[in-house]
């Protein structure tokens, strides 16, 4: 019992520090939200990579770089309706 | 002072109000029908002797305890306010008190049972027993604050008359008139006013009214009818008018009328007589007169009497016959009590009083109160409860009620909760660990529905209760705490009653009472919220009591540290300033001082409201108010240095000047607030300022006062740690009269002196030098007085080893190895000090030391050779601290001929004696080197093996650091016949309990292996996995993965692999836990292994057995961890796929090992091949499979993020897309 809240506690703990971690209940809209925002934050902290994308793409990096970011809001859309 | 004191007067006083029609309300009458309730809980115990309301003022009454508030914060000693003349010859107050309360008086009892020592209360000192005199009636609640404060009024009006009339008997006595003229005075006039009133008593009242007052013993029995008369009358009809009250109300409240406060008119006239004793047996004279008690107690049922036990004919009162009996005939009087006389046995603090303790009275005291003696009257099972841990006596007065038989369908709802709660409660409290939790969780969920009022009802008074043990107070507390989570904002009408019960817990000696009060007291505040905490407690603010007051001040700390302290700063601000009496602002300063012991640095942004709160007090017409003035001060920069300086700015000058108006305690208080102020400041400021303050300290340095003392010395070392005090100033202001009142024999007798007075002089010593401080205290080194030179040499030790030697002249130099050899000769008893001392002072000079050498040897080796062993011990430890300098000085020759003299000790049979001269040989065998050894290595160690068997742990510490020490450096000088011989030996130590030993056994293993080759070593650790010992069979993998480490593993390997056929699982288990430490040392070196141990690895992963599973996870988490970027992915990727169905495991240590294995393979294979394996159960519809598989996210997200996102399972199938990934140039 107290080796379950103290699972419990260091979870929580550990969800403040990486926003990305999950846990049995993590839906798959959350969890997939939180990989889209994850890639592209991770293409905007590479320049190489940003930058192969920018020439593939035919545009300025900043204005790719500016697309990752709109794109980390809401990435996949709102999220579904809970039945309950 | 006794609470129950003031409660007395002011009963009577709010009655007298009532009867003027003053005030509407008053609680007299509720008051009353307590009281009533009362008698009927206890008729059989003799309230007179054990206690009952006013159980107090028998004995505070003679001797009053002072209205003077008395501080603790300087120091307890408690001054005797009394009206003697001589009170300081006699008992303080404390130490009366506490003989008084009973519970202290068998405290100091060796014989005492262990069931009393674990009670809290028999631990408490008479200031924390303060807190059974507070009041826990309900009456608070039904309040309004008006009221509350109102009451806080009477209660201070009648401290103050009372203290007057002190004061005035004092003063008569002083004048060596007779007292009585001079009050009889008084009262005969105060009753002609009310002639017509005072008829209808008679005029023995007045007789048996004099009876306690002990100072008037002489005038008992002959008193003139009139003036006892209307003494007595003046109180019994309680005059109309308030002027009035005033005056009678000092009589009755000068502790000898006993007839003042009675309620209610006498039902019983019987038996009044006088008696000469002096307890009051005479109230209960009316139960007398109905012989045997008739009111049958409802809730405690009676307790069947054990032989000699029975109470109840004992304590019952005596009936007259009994009293003709015993007194003579003539000189004594029969009266009839007053009218409006009624026995006074009326417990209105419990709501429940306690059970009499069953053998407290006469010698069948000591009839032991074990569960066997009281198995007849105790049930062990209450119905509805269960089995419990134990059942005390006292618990009964409690949870009496869930022992009789009622048929619940009868009861109210009400009355169920009421059993439920009670039920649960001493669950909770007496039950066994299981039935405590379920317990604690029903009073937790249900806390709402049961209320606030059932529920603080009955857990308040069982904290109040004296017999209370520590597991029980937590327990309870712990209970409070769940509770109040759950009440949240209707706790409020009970917050007043749990501060009374928790405020005490903040006084407590033991550190996690007291945290736990705090957390309670700060959830509460979190509760209530800070506008309920204020009005709750404003009134305990300026209450007349200084414990009250004291353990407030804490607690509105609690609550500021809660609620943040810039929300009650406003209100601080004002109490502080109060103008209505000076006890308001001596609380106020006590919060703001107990702010920063409570919150440290965190006081930093609040510091300028905060000392602003409390400037003014500085100059307080109050000297207390001043004092903790300073100290609270003092506190506040003690927690924010070293920043802060500027919110002290304007304190400065009040508290600079105000230093030099001071006298006694009031000025310890401000120069300790001026020590910590000084070392805030920058340079040019604390120079000035430390120049204005050392006048005073000079002055201060002759102080007699102890603790005077301890702040003078405590400021100036504070004064010389800061940057703007010159070494040139100390020198000519300060060290001459320092050293003149410091340094004398007599400091170095007290220990708080001794130690203050060398901390002192070291931090002057890190200011001015050390040449300075060592030349002046070098010719005490030869003084006679042993803990002088104690002294002395420490501080000399201290600072030297602060600062080194190179201030030391060579004059110097000479009287110090002089004076320390002295002393170290001349030592009575063998000290560490000197030791110590010797040792640096050695140390520090280095090679200037070559000259002394000679000697000190010589002396070493003359003590080596004493008889006491604790010199012998001494001399040996002494040649491992210099042993190095000896060296330094080239003097070989005195090494070697120390090493032989020790050589030839090492039969000593001392084991600590042999532990320090294994020690020193080691020491000399680390300075000389191995060849050069005097008695050769080839002698030496042949002697050490058998001491290897010593179990004596110094011992095996000392040989073993030097048998590794020479299995090091130079093994060839033995035969590996004589190693393989220590390692045997060596095997044992592999079960020493401590770790520095198995440590050190285990590094020595390693040696042996390098210097006579693996196989033997190998071989001998390898039968010892059979050994049942778990600790040895840990111990000794790990010396065969160190002796795979030191001799390559590829000698170990095989032969380690061989022994896993060995079909035992002992054996399986250690070699697993073998290669584990194996590969975990030679990390990289693993990877030419790898494929040879996998096919083992296979067969551990898919045992049966989960410990071997365990340990198989545990290996390949080592390999894996090696061989990353080493190209055997291949392998690892098998592994993998055998060790993650291993994923479901339940037990805690197999999960984790297979976690951490699994974790350890994604760096070898790399987080996408892994994560493939992730994927599959993140979303599985058994939760019992997302679990472990998110576990294994979390940590591959935590670890290695950015990896993962290449490989995040996007795509149109999942709805989302990364189109920016699929560009292609």
């Amino acid at each position: 019992m107290a080796d379950k809240l103290r699972t419990q506690q260091q979870l929580e703990a550990l969800q403040n520090k990486y926003v990305g971690t999950g846990h049995a209940d993590t839906t798959k809209h959350e969890w997939t939200t939180n990989i889209m925002r994850d890639s592209y934050a991770s293409y905007q902290g590479h320049p190489p990579l940003l930058h192969y994308m920018s020439i593939g793409m035919g545009q300025c990096i900043e204005r790719t770089r500016k697309q990752c970011m709109d794109k980390m809001v809401l990435p996949c859309g709102p999220a579904p309706a809970t039945e309950e | 002072m006794s609470d129950a004191d003031f409660e007395r007067v002011r009963r009577s006083q709010a009655e007298r109000n009532a009867a003027s029609g003053k005030f509407g309300k008053t609680d007299s009458s509720k008051q009353q029908s307590g009281n009533n309730k009362g008698i009927s809980l206890t008729d059989n115990m003799d309230t007179d002797l054990y206690g009952g309301p006013e159980r107090g003022d028998r004995y505070v009454a003679s001797i009053p305890a002072g209205e003077e508030d008395e501080d603790d914060d300087m120091d307890g000693s408690g001054t005797n306010g009394s009206g003697r003349l001589i009170g300081q010859y006699t008992a303080t107050d404390a130490q009366v008190n506490e003989w008084a309360q009973g519970d202290a008086a068998e405290g100091l009892d060796m014989m005492e049972s262990k069931e009393t020592q674990a009670q809290i209360a028999s631990r408490e000192s008479g200031y924390q027993k303060k807190r059974f005199q507070r009041d826990l009636s309900p009456s608070r609640d039904g309040k309004s604050y008006k009221e509350v404060m109102h009451e806080r009024e009477l209660e201070r009006e009648e401290a103050r008359v009372q203290k007057m009339i002190e004061e005035q008997r004092k003063e008569t006595i002083a004048d060596g008139k007779d007292s009585d003229e001079e009050m009889d005075g008084v009262q005969h006039e105060a009753t002609l006013k009310l002639k017509d009133t005072a008829e209808g008593a008679d005029g023995g009242n007045g007789d048996v009214e004099e009876k306690p007052r002990e100072r008037k013993r002489k005038r008992r029995w002959d008193t003139s009818g009139e003036d006892a008369q209307t003494n007595g009358d003046a109180k019994v009809e309680t005059n109309g008018t308030k002027t009035d009250g005033d005056q009678t109300d000092g009589v009755s409240a000068s502790k000898r009328s006993r007839w003042d406060h009675i309620d209610a008119p006498a039902t019983n006239g019987s038996a009044a007589a006088p008696a000469p004793s002096k307890t009051r047996k005479w109230d209960l004279a009316p139960a007398a007169g109905t012989a045997a008690p008739t009111q049958t107690n409802g809730a405690a049922p009676k307790a069947i009497p054990t032989f000699g036990t029975d109470l109840n004919a004992r304590n019952a009162p005596l009936s007259d016959e009994e009293l003709d009996a015993m007194f003579p005939k003539e000189g004594y009087k029969i009266l009839t009590p007053p009218p409006g006389y009624e026995p006074t046995f009326a417990p209105a603090k419990r709501v429940v009083p306690a059970a009499p303790p069953a053998g407290s009275g006469g010698f069948m005291d000591q009839t032991p109160a074990d569960a066997k003696a009281m198995g007849a009257q105790l049930p062990s099972e209450i119905p509805g409860v269960g089995d419990l841990q134990f059942f005390k006596k006292e618990d009964m007065a409690y949870f009496g009620k869930l022992v009789e038989n009622v048929d619940e369908n009868e009861l109210t709802v009400e009355e169920l909760k009421e059993r439920k709660i009670m039920r649960l409660l001493l669950k909770v409290k007496n039950g066994t660990p299981p039935m405590r939790k379920t317990a604690l969780r029903q009073l937790t969920d249900n806390a709402r529905s049961f209320g606030a009022g059932p529920l603080f009802n009955q857990i308040l008074p069982l904290l109040m209760e004296k017999t209370l043990e520590d597991q029980e107070r937590h327990l309870l507390v712990k209970v409070i705490d769940r509770v109040l989570y759950k009440l949240d904002e209707l706790v409020r009408p009970y917050v007043h009653k749990i501060l009374v019960v928790i405020e005490p817990l903040l006084i407590d000696q033991d550190y996690y009472a007291r945290v736990e009060g705090r957390e309670i007291i700060s959830n509460l505040s979190k509760a209530a919220g800070l506008a309920h905490m204020i009005s709750t407690m404003r009134p305990d603010i300026d209450h007349v009591d200084e414990y009250v007051r004291n353990t407030t001040a804490r607690a509105f700390a609690v609550v500021a540290s809660a609620l943040g302290i810039p929300t009650l700063l406003p209100f601080l601000k004002a109490v502080c300033r109060s103008k209505k009496s000076w006890q308001a602002r001596h609380t106020g300063v006590k919060i703001v001082q107990q702010i920063p012991i409570l919150m440290g640095c965190a006081v930093l942004p609040h510091l300028k409201g905060l000392v602003d709160c409390i400037g003014d007090n500085l100059n307080d017409e109050q000297t207390k108010v001043r004092t903790v003035t300073s100290l609270a001060l003092a506190a506040l920069a003690e927690a924010s240095a070293p920043f802060g300086i500027e919110s002290f700015d304007d304190i400065l000058n009040p508290l600079w000047t105000g230093a030099r108006k001071q006298r006694g305690k009031g000025l310890a208080g401000f120069l300790k607030a001026v020590g910590y102020i000084i070392p805030l400041m920058d340079e040019e400021y604390s120079n000035y300022y430390t120049g204005q303050i050392m006048e005073i300290l000079l002055r201060e340095f002759q102080s007699p006062d102890e603790e005077m003392k301890k702040v003078v010395l405590k400021v100036i070392s504070q004064c010389a740690g800061t940057s703007g005090v010159t070494p040139g100033y100390l020198k000519e202001t300060v060290l001459n009269d320092f050293f003149k009142s410091f340094w004398v024999r007599r400091m170095a007798l007290d220990k708080r002196n001794y130690k203050q007075v060398v901390e002192t002089t070291v931090d002057l010593g890190n200011k001015v030098g050390v040449g300075e401080i060592v030349d002046r205290v070098v010719v005490n080194l030869k003084d006679e007085s042993e803990a002088y030179r104690k002294m002395t040499v420490e501080t000399i030790e201290k600072v030297i080893s602060a600062m080194g030697a190179a201030d030391i002249n060579e004059r110097l130099e000479e009287r110090l190895i002089d004076g320390i050899l002295h002393s170290f000769q001349e030592q009575s008893v063998e000290d560490i000090t000197l030791l110590n001392g010797f040792g640096t002072v050695v140390n520090a000079l280095g090679t200037r030391c070559k000259p002394y050498m000679p000697q000190i040897v010589s002396t070493v080796l003359f003590r080596l050779n004493h008889r006491s062993p604790t010199v012998r011990q001494q001399a040996a430890d002494l040649v491992t601290r210099i042993a190095i300098v000896i060296k330094q000085c080239g003097d070989d020759h005195l090494l070697s001929k120390l090493s032989s003299v020790l050589y030839e000790y090492l039969g000593e049979e001392y084991p600590e004696v042999l532990g320090s001269i294994l020690g020193a040989m080691r020491s000399i065998v680390t300075v000389v080197g191995i060849h050069q050894m005097q008695p050769s290595i080839k002698d030496l160690l042949p002697r050490l093996t058998p001491i290897l068997r010593n179990r004596h742990e110094k011992v095996q510490e000392n040989t073993i650091d030097l048998v590794g020490r020479i299995a090091d450096r130079g093994p060839e000088s033995v035969n590996a016949r004589e190693w393989m011989r220590i390692c045997f030996e060596l095997l044992d130590m592999l079960k020493a309990h401590k770790k520095g030993i198995r440590r050190a056994a285990n590094n020595t293993f390693g040696f042996i292996a390098k210097a006579i080759g693996p196989q033997d070593v190998l071989a001998t650790l390898l039968n010892n996995l059979r050994v049942q010992e778990r600790q040895s069979r840990v111990c000794t993998a790990v010396a065969i993965g160190i002796v795979a480490e030191t001799c390559a593993p590829f000698t170990v390997l095989p032969a380690l692999m061989n022994e896993y056929r060995v079909p035992e699982l002992n054996v399986q288990n250690g070699v697993l836990k073998a290669l584990s430490f194996l590969f975990e040392y030679i990390g990289e070196m693993g990877k030419d292994y790898v494929y040879a141990v996998t096919p083992l690895l296979e067969d551990a992963l898919i045992d049966r057995d989960q410990v071997h599973r365990q340990t198989a996870a545990a290996v390949v988490k080592h390999v894996a961890l090696g061989v990353v970027g080493l190209g055997c992915e291949d392998a690892m990727l098998h592994l993998l796929n055998l060790l993650y169905p291993n994923l479901f495991e339940t037990s805690p240590h197999v999960i984790d090992r297979v976690i951490e294995a699994i974790d350890a393979v994604r760096l070898a294979v790399g987080t996408g091949t892994v994560m493939n394996y992730v994927w599959a159960g993140l979303f599985h519809p058994a939760r019992k499979v997302r679990v472990p598989y998110w576990r294994l996210y979390n940590d591959a997200y935590v670890q290695s993020a950015d990896s993962m996102v290449p490989y995040y399972p996007v795509g149109e199938e999942s709805g989302v897309t990364r189109r920016e990934i699929s560009v292609m140039i």
